[in-house]
């Protein structure tokens, strides 16, 4: 299940985003970056030009994604797992810019990106396992489901406070570049966070500094009951980068070649040395904000139709039918496999046992101060709550 | 008398001052249309427009920043964040300046703002939707805190916090949001701050609680009584200025108290109640004040019952305190 993306010393020729010519000269261009048209040919002035093995792959991703997506909605409403935040609409935006980054390139994640880690090849397994919090989860259940870790695949650490995983991308890859090392974050957050401290001083730090940062926004119309106008009196989210001094560019979130191109022009130009790149996605998030939400509080049926027609899965698709690369048994061939697969894991995860109550206390420290130990104890002495576990 | 749940009670507290007084406003992250994601600003946007009942953008720094700002031209903002976890990015806004402005003027500039937020576990929240930060704000000189637990008390007391000079820190405890029901008077009435609510009247232990926690020692209170122990069990309701009679005369009286509440023990509320009774009433103990808490560790998810102080762990401390 793993998808590799290429670094460039390995680059075919075919696979990278048009390197000249299309650097616009301000730092924030009106342009909004389009590849897959209308009626499912490319735009040439944006084709990252990949493989038809690599679109299909990334397609098959976001298929996968989404039918993980579903079943965690399924999960949640029979009181299996606690919680599910997901990427119902967003496939494109997350997987085309995960898989434009290099294998070097270090993911600092919202928590919509759990498509990314598993593009990047963390095993469904592990997912699954922090959606049910057990101790086979890397995190002992410590955190909400959603809340995973994945430092082998070079990708960040879920916390819930909006935005403060900005400041961080910005950091290390400052570091990696005071190091000479050859790498770029990418850094995912909504709009809403645009509105937080942390994305003022993270864009400012980048522009100072010359980071090799890419901020990815995803603009998908709603930080939970609160339309995008309400966060910015910008004309676009991109526009902030020009205060910041670095550069903005918007593009179709739901193109999954218009998101890669943009995100690959911009890892590469972070990878040169010349600094950060803020890039807007027009997205939509088709789903509730997480299953704790009902968006029919606040946001009309006819705004969703609208964009389900505009479904990145199902743009990606036509596109690849079109030139004879899938069909309906491929399609049903996939999404039987993905549920089988999904279902094995769960039934793994369910199975599990709670993490142990000495797990609680470790970790804190990197070793166990006596007051830890004393509480520790007596925990473990003391009588058990009702539902342990559960 | 109508029957409430905490957050109409809340609701209805504030739908109340609003009628009343047109310089209260409500701001915050998707407070207004939706009515909050507990839904206690439910209906007050349709009643007082946007200008009164404001959606703001993701930022609680300029949620407060803004709303001291309101509160020195002359408004009465009651800001809400939308869980207590997240009203770090505002602790500088509260810290250096809500806390300071009254001493540092010299009076001359007061901000008053009542910040509502939920605060405690219980709902299955892991990290970031279950802490208790309450000694955090009590450490600062200046803000006064109040946990509420049920419906009357939430209602009254978020009018006397609106009435008061001083800025207040209001915590819903986000457990019993709609667990605590019970009858809450139509119209106004107020429950002042700074005095506890004596539950359960006891001889033999003292328990001193607040937030959600509260039931859980009333539950550990009624085990006690079965097994011969009569516990007097105290709410604080105002967690600071603390309601230092009431809990002196109760423990010159018992000579043994628990103290049980849910934020961590390190440095938690209970330390400096512990410290205020060794300095008032040390003559009259009979066995160490005692204290069941949440561990010193971040709020965990799986072992969130673990985690807890809930009457099973509430009720052996009672018996060693007891029988010391
Ligand atoms: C500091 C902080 N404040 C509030 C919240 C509660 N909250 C969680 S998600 C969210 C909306 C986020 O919207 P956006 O940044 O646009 O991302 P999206 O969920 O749309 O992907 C809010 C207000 C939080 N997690 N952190």
């Amino acid at each position: 299940m793993s998808a590799t993306p290429t670094t460039p010393s390995q680059k075919p020729a075919h696979d990278g985003s048009a390197k000249n010519g299309h650097a616009p000269a301000a730092l924030v261009s009106e342009e909004v970056i389009r590849v897959i048209r209308d009626d499912g040919s490319l735009d040439p002035t944006w084709d990252p030009k990949l493989s038809d093995e690599r679109i299909v792959e990334l397609y098959s991703w976001m298929v996968k994604t989404r039918i993980v997506d579903d079943r965690l909605v399924t999960l949640q409403r029979q009181g299996r797992i606690g919680f599910h935040i997901g990427s119902l609409g967003e496939e494109a935006t997350i997987l085309g810019s995960a898989a434009a980054a290099r294998p070097q390139d270090w993911i600092f994640p919202c928590y919509r990106e759990f498509g990314a880690l598993l593009l990047r090849g963390m095993p469904l397994q592990r997912y699954i396992d922090n959606m049910f919090g057990n101790s086979n989860d890397p995190v002992q259940g410590r955190q909400m489901p959603d809340h995973y870790t994945g430092k082998p695949w070079n990708f960040g650490s879920v916390s819930s406070p909006i935005g403060t995983q900005i400041t961080q991308a910005v950091g290390f890859g400052w570091a990696a570049k005071m190091k000479k090392d050859d790498l770029a974050t990418l850094v995912y957050f909504g709009e809403g966070a645009t509105s937080s401290n942390e994305f003022h001083c993270g864009a400012n730090f980048a522009g100072v500094f010359k980071t090799p940062t890419v901020f990815l926004c995803r603009n998908n119309g709603w930080a939970i009951s609160v339309p995008a106008a309400r966060q910015s009196a910008s004309k676009t989210f991109a526009d902030k980068a020009i205060a910041y001094g670095i550069r903005g560019v918007r593009c179709d979130g739901n193109d999954l070649l218009a998101v890669y191109a943009a995100t690959r022009e911009a890892i590469e130009r972070a990878a040169r040395g010349e600094g950060s790149t803020l890039i807007e996605t027009l997205t939509y998030r088709l789903s509730g904000h997480s299953t704790s939400d009902d968006p029919k509080a606040y946001r009309k049926e006819a705004e969703v139709e609208a964009w389900k027609s505009k479904d990145p899965n199902t743009r990606l698709r036509g596109f690849l039918e079109k030139k004879g690369l899938w069909s309906a048994e491929k399609q049903t061939a996939l999404e039987e496999q993905t549920s089988n697969e999904l279902a094995e894991c769960v039934k793994v995860a369910e199975k599990a046992a709670p993490p142990t109550l000495e797990s609680m206390f470790e970790d804190v420290f990197a070793e166990l101060p006596w007051h830890l130990k004393e509480q520790r104890e007596q925990l473990l002495k003391g009588p058990r709550a009702k539902g342990h576990g559960h | 008398m109508p029957q409430m749940n905490m957050v109409q009670a809340i609701n209805d507290a504030l739908r109340l001052e609003m009628r009343k007084n047109d310089k209260v406003v409500v701001l915050g992250e998707d407070v207004g249309k939706v009515g909050g994601v507990f839904r206690v600003t439910a209906g007050l946007f349709d009643e007082f427009g946007d200008d009164r009942v404001i959606d703001t953008p993701l930022s609680e720094g300029g949620i407060i920043g803004a709303a001291i700002g309101m509160a020195l031209y002359g408004l009465v903002p009651v800001p809400e964040i939308q869980f207590s976890d997240f009203i770090f990015p505002a602790y500088d806004q509260i810290v250096s300046e809500l806390a300071k402005f009254r001493y540092r003027s010299g009076g001359e500039y007061v901000s008053k703002l009542v910040i509502r937020t939920p605060v405690g576990g219980g709902i299955r929240g892991g990290h970031y939707h279950s802490q208790s930060p309450e000694s955090q704000f009590i450490h600062v000189a200046g803000l006064k805190v109040v946990c509420p637990t049920n419906p009357y008390d939430a209602k009254g007391l978020l009018l006397a916090s609106i009435r008061d000079p001083d800025p207040v820190l209001f915590f819903e405890p986000k457990r019993i949001y709609r667990a605590a029901k019970g009858e809450v008077p139509e119209g106004d009435y107020t429950v002042p701050l700074g005095k506890a609510s004596v539950l359960k009247e006891g001889k033999h232990v003292t328990i001193v609680s607040w937030g959600a926690m509260v039931y859980e020692a009333l539950a550990a209170a009624e085990q006690a009584g079965a097994q011969g122990i009569d516990c007097e069990v105290i709410d604080l309701r105002t967690l600071w200025p603390l309601d230092i009679d009431t809990i002196i005369a109760s423990v010159k009286k018992t000579g043994r108290v628990v103290i049980v509440h849910e934020a961590p023990k390190s440095c938690g509320l209970g330390g400096e109640i512990v410290s205020l009774i060794n300095e008032k009433a040390f003559l009259h103990l009979e066995a160490p004040p005692a204290r069941v808490t949440g561990f010193d560790t971040p709020f965990p998810y799986t072992l969130e019952l673990e985690y807890l102080p809930l009457a099973h762990r509430i009720l052996p401390q009672i018996v060693e305190t007891a029988q010391y």
